[in-house]
Parts: structure tokens; sequence; C-alpha cells
């Protein structure tokens, strides 16, 4: 199927962009004022940080030989941050480099986070390079937010910017009257997922060779505020960011299938907090009858959230999500013997509660996902301290609880404790 | 005699209506204060610096840059507010669309993770980024949810002013409030919070006032907390009024992506 796409969809982005840039423009007849004569680009403002992290993996279980999953995370970056602008505001570019120490595997590497460049004009703005995109109103749930992210980060405690990771991408957002809205044309990336080399699993490695697909993908978001409230609804014509495998043979292949969602969201006061509410349906199109085990099913998503006060520098957020499971029968009937069989519906429910101490230099904070339907959890205490206003370090655990067929319970074996000690500058 | 007397009344009346004139009532002089310290002009920009300075001396510094537009005369109003400093925060936008009747309307945007995120606006008495002030003390408070009192007109610091007696109405983190209130500028010279033991909590001292393009405004201000000793020094690098913002800064689009040219 990717490669059919592929010969469907061959402009990549370095083909459309010039002609994309061009047409902008061309068209940018409503430069801001004084923009012509304007002088040319700034000079960059460089800040980053250094920042240290480590995390001890809890319990017994023996680790394979050669992996690092007591200790799976033991890194030192750098990140180097450089923003600027041009043409009276009409131009922006920003750069963030992370340089990166692994100890944990021994690696090094530098990772380009984000790097950009923006034109601004009346009516639109374009954004083309990596970049991190964030759509929906849930709290660490995804429904209509289906650009990549980082699994492996997220489980290991590292800062929550390092759940996203950047697309490659071209996005264009226009402000018509009625409503706002943003186009993104991006690259595939895949969600990079939690394996073996830091965590343990139950059973044995598969090796599976990935075919990643090529050509464009296309999110539509658009957006307007009704009255106190803020609607938008949400297209994406993408991939599943996690693998399919499936095998032929004795080898095992995997690709990433075709995915279309559709959604919206809506958030807004209620009382004297905020309620969040999203929807989605995931068109599983290579799998629309349910019948290939190996690729997701389609399904239904709704979240309901809400947050509020309860106290001086105190919150409480709750949130109720669902997964329906379409064709389910069709699932179990093609279900390979020997695998665990999903619910139909899969509840899971949320609690953060964060509280600001001491001027705010302390923050207590608890995030729990409870795995309502699989009856497996996921707990985040975590402290942070702001030393200074350079200094601040972090102490927390990830623990991860319940049946081991559930998608938090699998990782079982990983309950971690972490630490993070990041400088700015 | 008839004469005399209605002499007497008259003048008597004159006196009252005189005196009426000269002391106005204590909502009065409050609602005028809460004008010209949070309603000056018809908008507002200003770059702060903002000191927050432990009992042991120990600071922490935040920048940004404060955008506040008013709308109609019914008191609705947007702020816009970006962050320099500290660098790790550095680009957080906070955008608040404020209602004279109702809860705010809030957003926070943090650019790490490209996030807009809408947050519960029932923190009044929070504390604003960690410092003494909270987020009532910057973006104010409505005249009729504390009841006032004119305690006496007086001195302070060589300057005439009205003293206030204030009492919340709704359940809040002091119990009275007393204000030094300029007689002629009309601005809030000083405060003091009190809990309900009568103890000291807090006190608001304007330290410099300068008239800027037309409005008397407090451009150093001092919120000590009393008991923890810890104190917030706010300082205006740069104000103007009346410069010309557009309703539509104060939307998703520009909380996103800051206006270069107002964010300087």
């Amino acid at each position: 199927m990717s490669r059919q796409m592929s010969a469907t969809l061959r402009l990549g982005l370095p083909t459309v962009l010039p002609a994309v840039l061009t047409a902008a423009l061309v068209w940018g007849v409503g430069l801001p004022a004084g923009a012509a004569e304007a002088s040319p680009l700034e000079i960059p403002e460089i800040h980053g940080f250094l920042q240290a992290h480590g995390a001890a993996r809890l319990g017994g279980v023996g680790c394979d030989p050669g992996t690092a999953c007591d200790g799976p995370f033991n890194e030192q970056r750098l990140q180097l941050k450089a923003e600027g602008g041009g043409l009276e505001g009409a131009l922006g570019y920003a750069g963030k480099i992370d340089l990166l120490h692994d100890a944990a595997l021994g690696e090094s590497e530098a990772d380009i986070r984000e790097l950009y460049a923006d034109y601004n004009a009346e009516r639109y703005t374009l954004r083309a390079g990596r970049q991190v995109v964030t759509w929906g109103v849930a709290d660490l749930l995804f429904i209509n937010d289906t650009f990549p992210k980082d699994w492996t980060a997220f489980y290991g405690g590292l800062p929550l910017e390092y759940l996203k990771r950047g697309s490659d991408a071209l996005r264009l957002d226009l402000f018509p009257e009625f409503a706002d809205v943003q186009l993104v044309l991006a690259d595939f990336r895949p969600d990079r997922l939690p394996d073996r080399e830091r965590f343990v699993f139950p059973g044995q490695a598969i090796q599976a060779e990935l075919d990643e697909p090529s050509g464009l993908e296309v999110g539509l978001r658009v957006s307007r505020y009704i009255g106190s409230w803020d609607g938008a609804l949400y297209l994406s014509r993408t991939h599943y960011r996690a693998p399919a495998l499936r095998q032929v043979g004795a080898i095992w292949q995997g690709g990433f299938p075709r995915l279309n969602a559709y959604g919206a969201s809506l958030s807004g006061p209620l009382g004297s907090g905020v309620l969040n509410l999203e929807a989605g349906y995931y068109d599983s199109v290579e799998d629309r009858d349910g019948n290939d085990p190996a690729i997701e099913n389609s399904q239904t998503r709704l979240l309901a959230g809400y947050s509020r006060q309860i106290g001086a520098d105190t919150t409480l957020g709750v949130q109720g999500y669902v997964e329906w499971m379409h064709d389910h029968d069709a699932y179990r009937r093609t279900l390979p013997a020997g695998q665990t069989e999903r619910d139909e519906l899969r509840g899971v429910a949320t609690l953060r509660l964060t509280r600001f101490q001491m001027h705010q230099t302390l923050r207590l904070s608890l995030f729990a996902f409870w795995g309502i339907s699989e009856g497996d959890g996921y707990i985040i205490p975590s402290a942070r301290y702001a030393f200074s206003d350079a200094l601040w370090g972090e102490v927390g655990a990830n623990l991860l609880v319940g049946d081991r067929s559930g998608q938090f319970g699998v990782l079982g074996d990983n309950d971690n404790l972490y630490m993070t000690l990041r400088y700015a500058f | 005699m008839k004469l005399t007397r209605l002499f007497l009344v008259l003048i008597l009346a004159l006196f009252a209506a005189a005196s009426v004139q000269a002391q106005p009532g204590a909502d009065d002089i409050v609602a005028r204060s809460l004008e010209t310290f949070y309603y000056a002009g018809d908008d507002q920009r200003t770059r702060v610096s903002m000191r927050l300075i432990n009992p042991q001396g120990k600071e922490r510094k935040r920048v940004m840059t404060l955008l506040r537009k008013d709308l109609g005369g019914e008191g609705e109003q947007r702020y816009f507010i970006y962050f320099h400093e500290p660098s790790d925060v550095k680009g957080t936008t906070f955008m608040v669309w404020k209602y004279p009747a109702r809860e705010d309307d809030r957003w926070i945007f943090i650019p790490a993770i490209k996030l807009v995120r809408r947050i519960a606006a029932d923190d009044k008495r929070s504390s604003f980024v960690g410092s003494d002030f909270t987020y009532e003390d910057v973006s104010g408070r409505e005249v009729g949810d504390e009841s006032h009192s004119l305690l006496d007109e007086t001195d302070l610091d060589g300057r005439p002013v009205y003293r206030i007696e204030s009492v919340p109405k709704a359940k809040a983190d002091y119990v009275r409030r007393l204000s030094w209130v300029d007689r002629e500028r009309w601005l809030p010279l000083k405060e003091e919070y009190y809990d309900g033991r009568g103890e000291l909590l807090r006190t608001f001292t304007a330290d410099q006032v300068r008239e800027v393009d037309g409005h008397w405004t407090v451009t150093h201000r001092t919120m000590r907390d009393a008991q923890s000793g810890h104190h917030t020094e706010v300082v205006y690098d740069e104000v103007n009024y009346g410069v010309g913002l557009d309703d539509d800064l104060f939307s998703e689009r520009y909380l996103q992506r800051p206006p270069r040219q107002w964010i300087r």
C-alpha cells in the first residue's frame, strides 16, 4: 500500500515547497505596513540548556544481555535554540538542535528538534521546515493530534516537550473572518515506541523490516471562537504511526497503514473550571471491514475532561476517554490463536493534580491513567524544584501496574525512578 | 427672622454640597482609583521587569511585555503577556479576556510543545508567576467585590490621600484592606492586607509615579509579604498608552506567533 501511495502521491515536500512559497509571496498583498523598506534579518537570539536525565528501573525481572533496561536512560544533552526575524515581523525563523550523549546505549547524535522559517502576512502565515504541531484539547490522550510522538521519552520520564516529535512540514494558516484555517502538509514520521534496548517485554523479540510510507500527509484544522468556547474541526489524511506487523513465511514485515481521522473539539468555561470535549472517527482505510488482524480496526474515540482550581496554586483535572473498536466480531473471528483479545470498548480515566508551593519554585504533580476496561494503570508522581531561574531539578517515577495484556500493563516490568537536571541559558 | 433662617439653611445646604464634592463617597473613590490604575487610556503597552526576592535576598527575574486593550466602556478588557525572561519560559504567552460580571477566559501557549491551552480562571488569589502579586492584583478587581468606607483624609509622603478601608464581601485570603488613594491623581499609593487576627499579610507600595501620555502611572511598585519577608518589585521599563492595538491581536493566532511589532 505504501508503494501504491508513493506512486500516486510522489510530490515530496522538497518539490512542493518552492512553488508554494513563490505563490505565497506573489499573493503577499497583505504585507505588514513598512515591510518593504524595512531592515533585513535580525541577529538571532541564542538560548538553550544543558540537561542531564537518568532513569533506573525498579523490579527484579532480568534484562536481556546487551540491553540497557536496568538503567534505560542516562543521557546528557545540550540544546541550542536560535530565533530571529526580519522585515518588520514578516519573516521569522527558529532552530532547536540537541547534541545528545546517550550513555545508556553508548551513542551520540545531533537531533534537529525544530528548524523552520515563518512568513507572516496580514491574512495568512506560512511555516516551512521541521516543526511541532499540537492539536486537540485532551491531556496526554490523543484523538485528533495524529502527529508523531516519542513514547520512549515519555515512559522514561523525559520532560514533556520530548513527547512531541517534529514533523517535516509546510503549515499554512489562513485567517478569514469566519474561522482560522490551518493546513499541514507533512512527510511521514513514525512514533518512537519503547523498544527492547531500554525496556523489558514479555515474549520473544520480533525482527521486522519496516516499510515507511512516502508522499505527503495532509491535516486540516478549522477553528473559531463560539462565544466563550473554542471550537475546532479536524481532518487528517495520515498513517498509523505504530507499525502493523505481519509474518510472511519466516520473516516479519511491517508497514504503517493508512488512516483517515475526522474529529471535533470544544473547550470552554463550565462553573469555575474548564470543560474539554473531543471526538474523533478513525477510518482504518486498509482494513475497513476489520478482517485483517495485523491492522487496527476503525474506531470512534470520545473524551470529556474537566479541570479547575481546588485551592490556591492547586489544580485538579479529570478525564474520561472511550475507544470503541468497530467490527469487533470480524476482529474476533480473525484474531490469531494465542493472542489476547482486546475489548470492543476500551475506557481510560485520568487524573492530574498539580500544586505549586514556595512561590512556585516547587511543583508537585501527579498524573494517573486508569485503564478501566483493561484493568491496568500508569501513575506518574513528580516533584520539580527551581533552584534559580536557570537551574531546575525534577525527580519522579513511572509506575505501570495491572493486567499485563493492557496497554499500560504490558510495560509492567519497567517501573522506573527518574531524575532530570536542567541549566537553561 | 424667617429670612435669616432661610439664609442659614441655604448656607448649610451649600456647605453640604461643597463637602460632598470635596469628599466623594468611598465607593466613588475606589471606583475612580480602579479606573485610573487598571483602565488608563484605551490601550497600553508595557515592558515590565519583575524581581522576586526571597527573605535571604536571593533574586529571580521575570521580564515580560504586557499589552492591554479596553473594549467599550463596560469594563471588558483584553490582556496579552509575552515572557522574555527567564530563558526557560521565553516565548510563553498568556491571554486574558476579562469580563466585568463573570469569570475571565484565559489561555496559555507553551512554545516547547506548541500547545495552546485554555486554563481555569477561578484563581484570582493565586500567585502571578510565583510573585507576591496575585492574578487579581495584575488585572484588577470590581468595586462591588468589597464594602468600602472612607476613614479619613491625610498625607502620605507629601501626597494628599484618602484612607479607605475595604472588606471583601465573599471569602478571600484577607478580611480587611487599607488603601491610601492619591486625592489628585487617584492612584493607590499604598495598600495593606490584613487577616482575621488583624495581622498584616501583604503591603503594596507605589514607589514611583510618573505622568505618561497624560495618564498618571505607577512605574515602580512593590508587594511585600509581611509574614514570609518575600517581596516582589515591578518596574515599567517602557510604558505607552493609546498605541493602537488591534482587537484581533488578542487571539490564538498571536498567542502562537507573538506580534513582533509589539514584542520587542
